[in-house]
């Protein structure tokens, strides 16, 4: 995982790199030494070095006041940053489950064939490295990967080729081929719907008083979209009571989820609505400071936003008073995180917003009474903050006529894997999975995944389920498995891969117990596996619930929503035959120390 | 101000206010046991071994400040499998022979697996390859047996000094780093601090040991939590 995204300057193939500590200065001068920006600074020092080296990371730490190892746990913790270098080009190929299903491995092997190194390393010449990162949210238009902070989708041999191509004669990154990120937004509801003047939403909420606004979304019924749930004029209302120096509106657009990317094609689509909300919230919860946190696989974007944010402040809907309010001064900052899918809990989004280890906290005290630098903070979804300017301009009313009783409004929906047409849904709440299957042309379905790998794999005697909180839950995506499918190894073993690398590694069962539960399902996988292995990994499912956070408490939930919906697969690969496999090979287990000792081994047979 | 008033395992009793669930039960006899606790610094909530059901909830003792009227159960079987479970998966997933440890006898993990009368874990071993590292002239640092409690992070040896022990990496790959240049001068007193932090024999001291013979170390005397027990066992 110490690997990264090199830059478009300067880039180096010795141990040391070859920035000049005047550009160093030059950020940490632009952050003024300030620890609570060491990941704005470690990524400047990537993009511009294509590592953080030794030399850097003594210099940083001096800066800043930290020790040298200091510096070092916040750098090894992000999968994009790296103490080592990694080429004038960094490419990063997409290894989830669905890129894994459009043929991921083809162009994996054309990759390496082209450039001629493997993955985790870099070209002799050092110009290129090759690399693998979890889900880089273009689950509908794999496989892709990021090579210099840009996208490149729909790979195919052919495009590889010219793209390696085009790194070896040196050609900017912009011009290797053309990059093409596309929104698929195939069915508008309520949210994606351009109907609103955004401007007219916050210069209602100023009109009211920060109560009121409240309230009003309190009536809309609005919850987090997230995942969780949670009431958002509750958080607002808990996080506008606790006492601090200053509060913070904090959007989550971290969006790690395995096969979740409609908060994408919110940013790129509509990320006034997204802004428009979170001045909103900042007004209801007395704020003056909004920070959204993106995701480092999507700094592509951050010109295009930070374009956005300028004319926003051009337009009076951003900086000082507000909307003309007297008073209300808000602006918003963006904050990229480093790689690192547990950074979208909340409390780990808010350590490595302050610079740490993206390591979730301890719960009490919530976010809302102590979240960044001890703040109170409201953290809220791309989605939620979304729905909270459409509910400004067209009213709590208007909202709850949209989709359940206890699901008001609509879900955007990022479908993937096994479809016709892969993309961005918005459907309002009480869709069922067959709803949703017509819609995007889904035959022959072995399986669906909603809500990603931490959530739920269901059977076709599920899919007249609905999508709600009070039915099935989803934080936004679902992932269409076809018949043809090997569903244990094409899906459940790469989502629990998946978990143990994206594990923060603080509490122990997330840590120990998810490589348990990967080679638990391998033992299955090659024919070994007995009764009562399967018996053994529902019974692990409590200590797993014991972990600290959401990512911990469902790291086991591909295997065990697997075993409860589809027992069969699992059964149908146990030796029956008996009840207790050995795996041991004396052969290979002596063979190291008899080379040693230069012995012939005595397996003590015949 | 006045006292609050709390469940535990079915009796009430009362509490000063303000303190964590697993100070207020040992304050009144109840043990639970703990791995990444340590008195005196942060708690953390890593471990998970003092996992309680606190108001329904399987919450850390370590972490949760009792309120007033909260119903807490430390003991009930399914707590104690969780326990004994995460114990055999620190046994699984490093590289613990105590018959050669330093620790043995005095060591917490060693100490709740005899609680939990572990024979052998119930998963296969990983035998991971790890490393010891003796740079620091006083300090070994033996990964094969850390159980990454992050003690010796959260536990300043001086007053204000920046982190010397940090972790690195993440997931499965994370392990305790120690800055090499601002240890090197280490001396006797702060070996000894931070080798009593460790609750395993992962920071073990130089040029010394084994000066109390293993038959009489901590716990072979006196079995883990037997303290708070016999007291619990008085009121």
């Amino acid at each position: 995982m110490d690997n990264t995204q090199s830059g478009k300057s300067g880039f180096s193939n010795s141990d040391n790199c070859t920035c000049d500590c005047k550009s160093l200065d030059k950020i940490l001068d632009s952050y003024n030494n300030d620890p609570v920006r060491l990941m704005d600074i470690l990524i400047e020092v990537q993009t511009q070095c294509g590592c953080v080296s030794d030399m850097a990371v003594k210099t940083i730490a001096e800066a800043i006041g930290y020790s040298k190892v200091d510096v070092e746990q916040t750098l090894s913790f992000y999968h994009f940053l790296s103490q080592t270098p990694t080429g004038k080009y960094a490419v990063y190929l997409n290894d989830s489950a669905v890129a894994e299903m459009m043929g991921r491995d083809e162009i994996a092997k054309a990759f390496v064939e082209e450039i001629g190194c493997e993955f985790d390393s870099v070209s002799e010449d050092g110009k290129i490295g090759l690399f693998s990162t979890s889900c880089i949210g273009m689950n509908d238009q794999e496989p892709s990967a990021i090579i210099n902070q840009r996208v490149f989708t729909k790979l195919t041999k052919e495009k590889v080729a010219k793209i390696v191509k085009g790194m070896k004669n040196d050609l900017e990154v912009e011009d290797l081929v053309g990059t093409d990120v596309m929104s698929n937004i195939l069915k508008q509801g309520p949210i994606l719907t351009k109907d609103s003047n955004l401007g007219e939403a916050v210069k209602k909420a100023v009109t009211m008083s920060p109560e009121d606004v409240i309230e009003e979304i309190k009536q809309s019924n609005l919850r987090g979209r997230g995942g969780a749930g949670f009431p958002t004029a509750m958080k607002w209302r808990f996080c506008r009571n606790a006492e601090g120096e200053k509060h913070y509106v904090f959007c989550n657009a971290d969006e790690g989820e395995p096969g979740t990317f409609k908060d994408r094609v919110i940013l790129t689509d509509r990320p006034q609505l997204l802004f428009a909300g979170m001045t909103i919230a900042g007004y209801a919860i007395g704020s003056d400071e909004g920070i959204l946190y993106l995701r480092y696989e999507y700094k592509y974007m951050e010109e295009y936003l930070e374009g956005v944010l300028t004319k926003l402040r051009e337009e009076g809907l951003l900086g000082k008073d507000v909307a003309g309010e007297k008073g209300f001064n808000f602006d918003i900052r963006i904050q990229f995180g480093g790689g690192a899918y547990i950074c979208g809990e909340e409390s780990a989004l808010l350590e490595s917003a302050e610079g740490k280890r993206g390591e979730p906290r301890d719960r009490p005290p919530f976010p809302v009474v102590k979240g960044y630098l001890q703040q109170p903070t409201s953290v809220n979804n791309v989605e939620t903050l979304c729905a909270v300017a459409k509910i400004m301009h067209k009213g709590a009313k208007w909202y709850r006529s949209l989709g359940t009783l206890e699901s008001t409004g609509s879900k955007l929906i990022s479908v993937s894997g096994d479809c016709a047409k892969p993309g961005v849904y918005e459907v309002e709440w009480g869709f069922t999975v067959n709803d949703i299957l017509e819609l995007v042309g889904a035959k022959n379905v072995q399986a669906v995944q909603v809500g990603g790998p931490s959530g739920n794999c269901i059977a076709p005697n599920e899919f007249n389920r609905k999508l709600a909180y009070e039915d099935l839950s989803t934080g936004g995506s679902l992932i269409v498995i076809g018949e043809e499918r090997d569903l244990l190894k094409d899906i459940v073993l790469n989502f629990t891969e998946f978990f143990i690398e994206e594990s923060c590694g603080s509490c122990v069962p997330c840590r120990a117990m998810t490589v348990q539960y990967k080679n638990k399902l391998e033992k299955i996988l090659r024919g070994n596996g007995v009764a009562e292995d399967i018996d053994q990994m529902l019974s692990w499912e409590n200590v797993m619930i014991s972990n600290r956070c959401g990512l911990g408490q469902t790291a086991a939930n591909p295997i065990l929503s697997t075993i409860k919906n589809f027992r069969e697969l699992y059964e149908d690969k146990l030796n029956k035959d008996t009840d207790f496999v050995s795996e041991f090979d004396l052969e290979v287990a002596v063979q190291e120390s008899c080379k040693t000792a230069n012995r012939v081994p005595n397996l003590g047979g015949e | 101000m006045s006292k609050i008033l709390i469940n535990i395992n079915g009796k009430d009793y009362s509490a000063e206010p303000g303190k964590m669930v697993l100070e207020v039960a040992k304050d009144n006899g109840v043990y639970i046991p703990t791995l990444c606790h340590l008195e005196g610094i942060k708690p953390q909530g890593s471990c998970r071994v003092c996992t309680c059901k606190i108001d329904g909830r399987n919450m850390t003792a370590c972490t949760t400040p009792a309120t007033h009227r909260m119903v807490i159960e430390t003991n009930t079987d399914e707590l104690e499998k969780i326990r004994a479970t995460i114990v055999e998966l620190l046994f699984a997933e490093g590289n613990h022979f105590c018959p050669a440890c330093e620790r043995s006898g005095s060591c917490e993990l060693q100490a709740l697996a005899y609680r939990y009368k572990m024979m052998v874990p119930q998963f296969p071993y990983i035998f991971p390859a790890k490393d010891v590292d003796a740079r620091n002239p006083k300090i070994m640092i033996d990964h094969n047996r850390c159980i990454l409690c992050k003690r010796c992070i959260r536990r300043k040896l001086e007053k204000d000094n920046p982190s010397w022990f940090v972790f690195k990496n993440r997931g499965d790959k994370v392990q305790i780093n120690i800055d090499h240049e601002l240890t090197a001068d280490f001396d006797d007193e702060l070996a000894q601090k931070a080798m009593d932090t460790c609750p395993v024999g992962a920071i073990i001291r130089k040029e010394k040991g084994f000066d109390v013979p293993i038959g009489s170390r901590k716990y072979d005397k006196t079995p883990i939590g037997s303290d708070i027990e016999n007291k619990g066992a008085t009121l």
